[in-house]
């Protein structure tokens, strides 16, 4: 059985309320009890709220399969690239640092890489993956083209993505507003710049301190 | 799932055909119905390979069994009298070797059978039963019947090796080894 072609999967940042509602539907399922295949990743924890869930894009040239030196990932006829098969993983932590949308997550107590697999049980049965059944504000959908059209009307979904000199197109969509450019963010530059954690300074705590030491 | 045309969806990342893509990229698809073809020329190597290497271990069985029977038998040796043992007795004995125990059972009043201890199994020492007419293995409950050696129940699958006996003046000589398979 295969995922059928009319059914895709679409997230939408802008929706995303952060409630940990998809996280904990995947730490149920039971082909990876107890651990949650779906991030919740914070923006920028330190100015906002805003959080988005982060899936598997399943790329069409999947980035993880191609540096993977055990043939341990593999992409099924129906584009979804599956999680590493366990008697082939060799944990050497490839695909972990390859993966342009830090997806693959090592668990070290298994030595295997577990990711999401857009729960492959129940997509190839026409189900919804367990993240989208559950989500409350619809940040995460699975359903036709023609539905998500109809809910986001002022949305378009994105399926490419520019990284450096590479173009990513993936199988899971991106809503991104209508109006205005689709921008790409230069993600090897933006690492040279300086963390803004850097800047933060617990001045409540120190102030002053150093000045009545110097004072004595 | 393979389908009748082995369709490729991914597209490798300089972007070229297949056909100009280098040797191991054939051999590690990405694509999981090209990882699971199997071509009919390898699987017939396969065939041919296994074939042969199925002839070539009997071959193997035939040579060992000609070295076994080249290799003779060992001394004779005293064991034992005929007087020594009531009927339903039995005696341990060493032979051929210092540490080869064996068994001799005297079964009838003129029979005297002698079989090798170890379980042919897991080489266990059997344990004469002449009232339940077997050897027992404690070990895995394997029971060997004791007039001829032959398993009766349990694990083991092969004879307890055999001590060829001979009688003269009623002094009992162990005078060599039957090793059999079935």
């Amino acid at each position: 059985m295969a995922v059928p072609s009319h059914l895709e999967f679409f997230i939408d940042p802008n929706r995303c309320i952060g409630c940990q509602s998809c996280v904990q539907a995947c730490t149920e399922c039971d082909t990876h009890k107890g651990h949650s295949m779906i991030h919740l990743e914070y923006i920028n924890r330190s100015h906002s709220v805003q959080t988005v869930p982060v899936v598997c894009m399943h790329c069409d040239q999947p980035t993880c399969a191609e540096v993977c030196p055990a043939d341990a990932i593999k992409r099924t006829a129906d584009g979804v690239v599956q999680s590493a098969r366990k008697p082939r993983c060799i944990a050497c932590n490839n695909c972990v640092l390859a993966c342009p949308f830090g997806v693959p997550k090592m668990q070290t107590d298994y030595e295997l890489m577990m990711k999401c697999d857009m729960c492959y049980d129940r997509t190839s049965a026409g189900k919804s993956p367990m993240c989208a059944t559950v989500c409350p504000s619809g940040a995460l959908f699975f359903g036709t083209r023609e539905q998500i059209e109809q809910l986001r009307p002022r949305s378009r979904a994105v399926n490419q993505f520019q990284f450096g000199g590479q173009t990513i197109t993936t199988k899971v969509n991106m809503m991104t507003p209508k109006v205005g450019q689709v921008e790409y963010v230069d993600v090897t530059a933006a690492m040279n710049e300086g963390a803004i954690g850097k800047e933060i300074t617990l001045n409540v705590l120190m102030n002053g301190l150093f000045d009545e030491e110097e004072q004595r | 799932m393979i389908s009748a045309e082995r369709e490729q969806i991914t597209i490798p990342p300089d972007g070229r055909p297949p056909s100009e893509q280098p040797k191991w990229r054939r051999d590690f698809p990405i694509d999981w119905p090209e990882d699971h073809y199997v071509a009919r020329r390898d699987f017939t190597k396969f065939m041919v390979l296994t074939s042969f290497a199925f002839v070539a271990g009997q071959g193997w069985i035939v040579v060992q069994n000609f070295l076994r029977q080249r290799r003779g038998q060992p001394p004779m040796r005293q064991i034992a009298t005929v007087n020594q043992l009531a009927v339903g007795q039995s005696l341990a004995f060493n032979y051929p070797a210092e540490h080869d125990t064996c068994l001799l059972v005297r079964t009838g009043e003129n029979s005297f059978v002698a079989f090798d201890q170890r379980c042919t199994h897991l080489s266990c020492a059997v344990v004469p039963e002449p009232d339940k007419n077997r050897f027992l293995c404690p070990c895995h409950n394997g029971s060997f019947d004791l007039e001829t050696g032959r398993p009766l129940a349990g694990p083991p699958r092969r004879p307890l090796a055999r001590i060829k006996l001979e009688i003269i003046n009623e002094a009992i000589y162990a005078t060599g080894v039957e090793v059999s398979t079935v």
